[in-house]
């Protein structure tokens, strides 16, 4: 057996037994707990002018509870022909009923059985608990590229390539096509199964939508053996509308507010709170003002490259360079910051959620 | 320039001015809107070319048994299941306020399987992968960080103000410093570092990157530069 | 010498170790004696506070939760704190998404911060969620002349023209105040250049971004941003600003960026040594003494 071998077994079995150690000692590992909450709705008549338009708008009652406002069909500007509304009902008399399972911080849990040890409101989720520990191992699988490749890591790799790429299709599909495309061709059926509170669509928006159908049908001709050249179309369209969008941005937004930015007074007054001037933060402030304005006008000559950096041109472009080094540097620090921020989230994943080491939110105690 | 190629010139040039004159002109600003609602519609159906460049590629791995092929299987399982559960709406249960429509619920759903791949799979995944970042930027720092020249020294020297001057070590270290020389205190150097000197440079880049999208803009817009389509063609 | 020898040839696993151990125990430290570092705010982050704090009470605020849950770890904090203050002050405020989960991280949000420690708002009156629109930029367009076409439903599905906080509402510029939380694109950067900037004035903003991006932000400060909130130290600013303000002994939830300081402040430390230690041994190298 080779030394990697070795190393890979000892730190297995050394992490093994820190595993059923923390497991058996204590509360326990990590654990997903659910309530249980019985869903059951009908329809209900709606009562008043609410009834018999369903135009009408009716200011909401002052300090009306959060199912009413919401739930009240004066809000909804497609309620049903029957000018019903959903609310909560008894079982028995729900025409819609299922049940919901809501997880719930494990203390929740550890009170309701010190209570009534025979509750069955509160239990722990097999599937949540499951998946809990699988999101552990994918941590653990993704760190362990850190010693070096491994079949964990690349299995890990290939489940969130296939999983992203599902996700975004879904995304895609719910979020955009649905409302958008289906909402605009077909909107019956997306107001019966989707969503009933959809606006009706101008005509305008339908033909684009063809439009953006037609177009989409014709990018998918790329994966086509022949007849690629077809997706040129969309592409076409994307581009540019992608370029008429960014010019008035950028120019507006990045050149023009940018560039009034800059131009600061050359004396800066600092007001001093007991009135008259705070001569010392006006010096400070008229130096950083020059600094800015020097800075961005020696860093905007460094980047004309149409122009050879000799002489004044050189050393003006130097000083740019200086600042560049300043603000990259700036970037490196901040960088760090952020990836170690991410890698701590990950770390209190570990220690608080799965291994339960830590309590920093007080979920369990 | 043959038809082929000037129809998709001139999709772009229309479109481009279009959504350019919206921003001024009140009567086409539906318009513009319209396309852009458009452009949004497109963009979600070329997923689905992702989607069919990613079954291809894997596909093909999997019939020639190539090295890894194994894993190639495991992406296409988790890409089918998530779409599956996803597109389906398996498990989601409809909204509390339009129970009647049967999927008018939300897919990220706790409760559902899609809800149960993305908060237990596809969160712990990636954000692991960024987090990674942190070690591979530790070990860079040791090995190809050098102050050779004066560039590198600022550089190094500004990485250190920031570093030390956003953490409380930054405190303890310069903390000790008297009122009149409480500029030279890292926290308040960081302040100061990133309000002028960074302002500066990253102001010029931004105006840099302005004027360069507004040039490249302005060239697809007039049909100049039509490199996009492939085929190095430009003027 | 040495030690220098030992260090240049040093495999970079053992600094990946030494990096996970300056993350890992303080972690477990703060963890479990739930001691946080003091915290001084920044005139970035005291503008944010100052911005919310200076409207009038029952504002019009519009939060746009631009982030999803794997740069939660930096941005979460921020959020929660930032619709704290917006809930104590009174604002009455309108959540959206630009990015497909940050409709659900407003939800949860809402749920930590107005749903248990604020009971007495009302959805609908005080706060409502209008959840994630697709469209990036194209939403910012039509939210600059129509705002309720823009969202047109809230998360529940509910038409956003009835909703009685809603009403009036004709444009985004309505709201005086936009807070973004953004973790790339579209965010920051997208609401300064599409609605900010064209709103000439009439409305402000105040953002919070993650680390890579608040260099490329502070040039828009504070001209086009009234605030910035740069990483997790900018959240922990703000964090200890909004708890000092609010009194009291704050709860654990809003203590969270204020613990992740402690990782950070080895973090950086060890990353500094390394930079000094890797400079000693090429030096050490140039003039030949690792020979």
């Amino acid at each position: 057996m080779n030394r990697q071998r070795i190393t890979w077994l000892v730190i297995g079995l050394i992490f093994v037994a820190m595993l059923v150690a923390r497991a058996t000692t204590g509360q326990g590992i990590g654990r997903v707990y659910v309530k249980r909450e019985q869903i059951a709705l009908a329809q209900v008549a709606l009562a008043g002018a609410a009834a018999t338009s369903a135009q009408a708008v009716q200011p909401l009652p002052v300090g009306a509870g959060v199912k009413s406002e919401i739930s009240n069909s004066a809000n909804n500007a497609f309620i049903p022909a029957d000018n019903q509304a959903w609310e909560s009902v008894p079982l028995a008399k729900a025409t819609r009923a299922w049940v919901e399972w809501n997880q719930v911080p494990p203390k929740e849990y550890f009170v309701a059985q010190a209570t009534d040890p025979t509750q069955t409101q509160i239990v722990l989720s097999w599937p949540r608990t499951i998946g809990l520990w699988l999101a552990a191992f994918f941590t653990l699988a993704i760190f362990s590229f850190l010693y070096a490749d491994n079949i964990f890591y690349k299995f890990a790799e290939a489940t969130v390539i296939g999983v992203s790429a599902g996700y975004w299709m879904v995304i895609g599909f719910w979020d955009t096509l649905i409302p958008k495309l289906f909402g605009a061709l077909t909107p019956e059926y997306v107001m019966q199964l989707v969503q009933p509170t959809l606006q009706p669509t101008p005509m305008s928006q339908k033909i684009s939508m063809w439009f953006a159908l037609i177009l989409g049908v014709m990018m998918l001709w790329r994966l086509a053996p022949r007849g690629g050249w077809i997706a040129a179309w969309p592409l076409a369209f994307i581009v540019g509308v992608t370029a008429g969008l960014k010019i008035v941005s950028h120019v507006e937004s990045d050149l023009m507010a940018q560039t009034v930015a800059s131009m600061k007074p050359v004396v800066q007054l600092v007001p001093a709170v007991a009135g008259g001037t705070d001569w010392y933060a006006s010096i400070w402030a008229t130096l950083a003002n020059a600094l800015v304005l020097v800075g961005v006008i020696c860093t905007l000559v460094y980047f004309l490259f149409s122009v050879q950096h000799k002489g004044v041109v050189g050393a003006t472009a130097r000083v740019g360079v200086w600042y560049l080094m300043i603000t990259f540097g700036a970037a490196f620090g901040f960088t760090v910051m952020g990836r170690i921020a991410l890698l701590a989230a990950r770390f209190e994943f570990l220690f608080d959620d799965w291994l339960w080491l830590i309590d920093p939110n007080h979920l369990r105690s | 320039m043959t038809l082929r190629r000037m129809i998709p010139m001139w999709i772009a040039v229309i479109g481009g001015f279009v959504m350019l004159l919206s921003a001024f002109v009140r009567p086409i600003e539906g318009i513009g809107e319209n396309f852009a609602d458009a452009f949004n519609v497109i963009a979600a159906i070329a997923v689905a070319l992702g989607a069919g460049s990613l079954l291809k590629v894997n596909l093909s791995k999997i019939s020639r048994r190539e090295a890894g092929w194994g894993f190639a299987g495991v992406i296409l399982i988790t890409f089918a299941i998530t779409l599956i559960v996803g597109l389906l709406k398996i498990g989601v249960h409809p909204s509390h306020d339009f129970p009647a429509a049967l999927f008018s619920g939300k897919q990220e759903t706790a409760d559902s399987p899609f809800g149960w791949l993305y908060e237990y799979a596809m969160v712990p995944l990636t954000s692991t992968m960024f987090a990674l970042l942190a070690f591979y930027v530790a070990s860079a720092a040791f090995r190809a960080f050098r102050a050779k020249n004066v560039e590198a020294v600022l550089l190094l020297v500004t990485a250190f103000i920031v570093l030390l001057g956003r953490t409380f070590a930054g405190v303890v270290l310069t903390g000790w410093l008297p009122d009149w020389a409480s500029g030279l205190r890292f926290e308040n150097l960081s302040v100061y570092v990133m309000q002028v000197f960074n302002t500066a440079g990253n102001r010029a880049i931004i105006i840099g990157i302005a004027l360069g999208v507004a040039a490249t803009s302005l060239r697809i817009l007039l049909g100049v530069d039509r490199s996009w389509m492939g085929g190095g063609d430009s003027a | 010498m040495n030690l220098l020898k030992v260090l240049d040839a040093i495999d970079r696993r053992w600094v990946f170790l030494w990096m996970g151990l300056a993350v890992a125990v303080p972690i477990l430290w703060i963890g479990l004696t739930g001691r946080t570092f003091p915290e001084t705010p920044t005139p970035a982050a005291r503008a944010v506070y100052e911005a919310i704090d200076s409207l009038p009470t029952g504002s019009l605020v519009l939060f746009a939760f631009d982030y999803d849950p794997a740069s939660s770890g930096e941005l979460q904090p921020m959020s929660t704190s930032l619709l704290r203050q917006c809930a104590a002050k009174g604002h009455r405020i309108v959540c959206i998404a630009l990015w497909p989960l940050g409709g659900n991280l407003a939800q949860e949000t809402i749920t930590n911060v107005i749903r248990e420690d604020y009971p007495n708002m009302r959805e609908g009156v005080d706060f409502v969620n209008l959840g994630y629109q697709a469209g990036n930029e194209g939403v910012m367009k039509v939210a600059l002349t129509d705002f309720i076409k823009a969202f047109p439903v809230d998360s529940r599905g509910q038409a956003a023209s009835k909703i009685e906080m809603l009403r009036g509402v004709k444009r985004v510029s309505d709201f005086p105040l936009l807070i973004n939380v953004s973790a790339g694109y579209p965010g920051n950067k997208e609401w300064i250049q599409y609605v900010i900037t064209s709103s000439e004035g009439k409305m402000k903003m105040v953002a919070g971004c993650t680390g890579v991006q608040a260099p490329q932000m502070y040039p828009y400060y504070p001209a086009q941003l009234a605030g910035l909130l740069g990483a997790i130290k900018g959240a922990a600013e703000y964090e200890s600003l909004v708890n000092q303000s609010i009194g009291g002994i704050a709860p654990p939830k809003y203590l969270e960026a204020q613990r992740r300081m402690a990782p950070q402040l080895f973090g950086h430390l060890l990353m500094v040594l390394l930079i000094i230690v890797g400079n000693i041994i090429f030096f050490a190298n140039k003039r030949g003494d690792l020979r």
